[in-house]
């Protein structure tokens, strides 16, 4: 019999994050013959939500609603969450590695005292042990655990672990559970959204990122529009953020976003670590950048030695232009 | 106010990183204050200056994490704490480090406790968070401002580039994201005070813990590099002609177009 598994999803806006389809993915790896079972929390009818983690491998999923639960919070999620647990005694917990799952998580092993291991890249089976593939030391290497008591319990990093299709012929349970959440310590008083509707940079398949070298905030118009006809989306450097040229929401690094696309275009970005560590395991890495000397060139498969005012408009008539002929 | 900042000494990730015998070379490595810590430490003095009370800088490592105390004290906390693990345990992870600084603070009655979001060499995020449900306090993570009034705290934290205002209460734990403030280099006599500051030194029974009730939950079994990249392929010749090369190959080569 495998393992049953919890996977605890997360919503934006009221859609299901990506990362919470990767992780139901990954509870299967975990545990390919176990029982995948949904967890969400939220206020209203979360049935929708819930089917949709049935469509894409769940085999039956609870919900938790309450208004104390309209927004995360650790206290809230973590009543919520331990309430199932303790209903479901699941052998293995995976959540994705968002700013929700690095809060909630660790509090949840903490007081199950049990292990976690957090970003995890890659899941796989030796020797009969379940293993754990995650960056460390700023992405310039690899580390690989396994859990050696108690419950197998994971966080797993965005666009790094395969979905399964989607399949809407799937049937499974959709169930909600009562929670008793009691008062909140911590109260959320107002959030500021910064982030660009709709975009979910560490979901996205294609990235084009600016640095300082873009200079203005007027610079990134083209970068917008070279990640328009590639279907991506803007990121940037720690050094745009703190120049003004655009919103910290778009900051990729260790104190950004950490993405993962196929394709991530750094136009004008030095190449600092703390940058890199959150872009280098992109799949295909172009550098843009007038300093041949720049280190983001030590890890882009292709470089252009050059200004990026001038690469970057004709990289979109290029590209523009093969999309007519094909 | 009593006010703690958990500290770790980390490798510097800007160094080059070898392995040998599975494991990273520490050999001739740099080793600092993990940078989050920095700001957790600057705000404590910050907090200190304006709450009055006292800053405690707690690590848990080894003889050689003296020095980044001692940096600390420079910076111009009061005090600092080692948990010498060195000659008691050989493996740990962050149920150990959380287990052996729950024992720590058992008897402290912090009003604030302030570490760093994440450590950049092994970057769990995992140590606040897990230690503050031990405690039973709330927390707070990647925050970019404090302010403390009476008992009552108003935080801004960083989600994803969106900004959340949160009102919380003392005791309370906090996790620290660039943007917090601007780390002060220590002064030179803030350099020779620290030399004369309190800096205790303890061990695991002291905290009247033995090896297994620290023993971790987690293994590493294996450190390695990564692939070692195919040095890329800078283009030459005109940029027209640069330009539609890399289109070329980011179509027929890598696949992504
Ligand atoms: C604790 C900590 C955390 C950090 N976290 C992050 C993080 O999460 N993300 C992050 O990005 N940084 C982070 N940083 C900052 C990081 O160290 C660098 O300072 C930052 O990444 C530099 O940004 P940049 O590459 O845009 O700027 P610069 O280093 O100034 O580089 C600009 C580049 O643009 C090139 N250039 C200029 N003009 C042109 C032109 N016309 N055409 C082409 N190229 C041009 C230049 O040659 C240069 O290489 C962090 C730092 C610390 C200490
Ligand atoms: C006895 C012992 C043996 C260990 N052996 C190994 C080993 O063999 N291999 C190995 O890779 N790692 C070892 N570790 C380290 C351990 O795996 C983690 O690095 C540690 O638990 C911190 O986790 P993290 O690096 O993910 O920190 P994070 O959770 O990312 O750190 C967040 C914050 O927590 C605080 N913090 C983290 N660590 C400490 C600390 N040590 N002291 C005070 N505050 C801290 C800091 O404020 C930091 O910014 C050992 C730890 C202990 C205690």
């Amino acid at each position: 019999m495998g393992k049953r598994m919890l996977v605890i999803g997360e919503s934006r806006e009221g859609a299901l994050r990506n990362v919470t389809f990767e992780a139901i993915a990954a509870a299967k790896q975990i545990s390919p013959d176990g029982e995948v079972v949904g967890v969400l929390c939220g206020e209203g009818d979360l049935a929708e939500q819930g089917n949709e983690m049935i469509y894409y491998g769940a085999d039956r999923v609870i919900t938790v609603s309450d208004e104390k639960l309209k927004t995360y919070t650790s206290e809230g999620y973590g009543q919520a969450i331990k309430a199932v647990i303790d209903d479901e005694s699941p052998e293995g917990i995976v959540m994705g590695h968002t700013a929700v799952g690095k809060d909630l998580t660790p509090k949840l092993a903490s007081k199950l005292e049990t292990g976690l291991i957090s970003d995890v890249t890659e899941v796989s089976s030796e020797g009969g042990n379940i293993i754990f593939t995650r960056p460390i030391y700023s992405g310039k290497a690899f580390e690989k655990k396994m859990i050696t008591d108690g419950i197998v319990f994971a966080t797993i990093r965005p666009n790094n672990i395969a979905s399964l299709d989607r399949d809407d012929s799937r049937t499974g349970e959709v169930t909600t559970k009562d929670v008793d959440i009691a008062d909140l310590r911590t109260i959320i008083k107002d959030i500021i959204r910064k982030g660009s509707e709709g975009v979910d940079l560490s979901e996205s398949k294609v990235i084009v990122a600016g640095g300082r070298g873009v200079k203005s905030a007027e610079g990134f118009e083209p970068l917008e529009e070279l990640a328009e006809v590639l279907g991506g989306a803007v990121g940037a450097s720690r050094g745009a953020c703190d120049a003004g040229y655009c919103d910290y929401s778009l900051q990729i690094g260790q104190t950004g976003k950490v993405v993962t696309p196929d394709l991530y275009i750094a136009a004008g970005i030095s190449g600092a670590i703390q940058h890199l560590a959150g872009m280098s395991n992109s799949k295909v890495i172009v550098a843009i950048n007038k300093d041949p000397e720049a280190n983001i060139f030590n890890v882009a498969d292709y470089g252009i030695v050059g200004d990026l005012f001038e690469v970057v408009p004709k990289l979109i008539e290029e590209i523009k232009q093969i999309k007519v002929n094909a | 106010m009593n006010i703690y900042v958990l500290l770790k000494r980390t490798f510097d990730t800007e160094e080059k990183i070898a392995i040998n015998d599975g494991r990273i070379e520490e050999e001739g490595a740099e080793f600092i204050i993990n940078p989050y810590d920095e700001y957790a430490v600057e705000e404590a003095i910050n907090l200190r200056d304006e709450h009055g009370g006292e800053v405690t800088v707690v690590t848990i490592g080894e003889e050689e994490s003296e020095k980044q105390l001692r940096t600390a004290l420079a910076m111009g906390a009061d005090k600092a704490v080692l948990i010498n693990t060195e000659d008691d345990l050989e493996d740990g992870d962050q149920y150990t480090t959380v287990k052996i600084l729950e024992a720590f603070f058992e008897d402290k009655e912090a009003d604030i406790i302030l570490a760093g979001n994440v450590a950049i060499d092994e970057a769990s995020g995992q140590v606040g968070p897990r230690l503050a449900e031990r405690l039973d306090i709330p927390y707070v993570t990647t925050i970019t401002s404090i302010s403390v009034d009476g008992e009552t705290v108003q935080i801004e934290r960083d989600v994803e580039g969106d900004v959340e205002k949160v009102e919380t209460s003392l005791p309370l734990l906090v996790t620290c994201q660039q943007g917090l403030n601007e780390p002060r280099y220590p002064s030179l006599p803030g350099i020779m005070k620290a030399k004369k500051k309190p800096l205790e030194e303890l061990e695991l029974d002291d905290l009247d813990l033995d090896e297994d009730d620290v023993e971790a939950k987690t293994k590493t079994v294996d450190i390695f590099l990564p692939p070692e990249k195919e040095a890329g392929k800078v283009l030459e010749g005109e940029i027209d002609d640069q330009v539609k090369e890399l289109v070329s190959l980011l179509r027929n080569e890598a696949k992504v177009l």
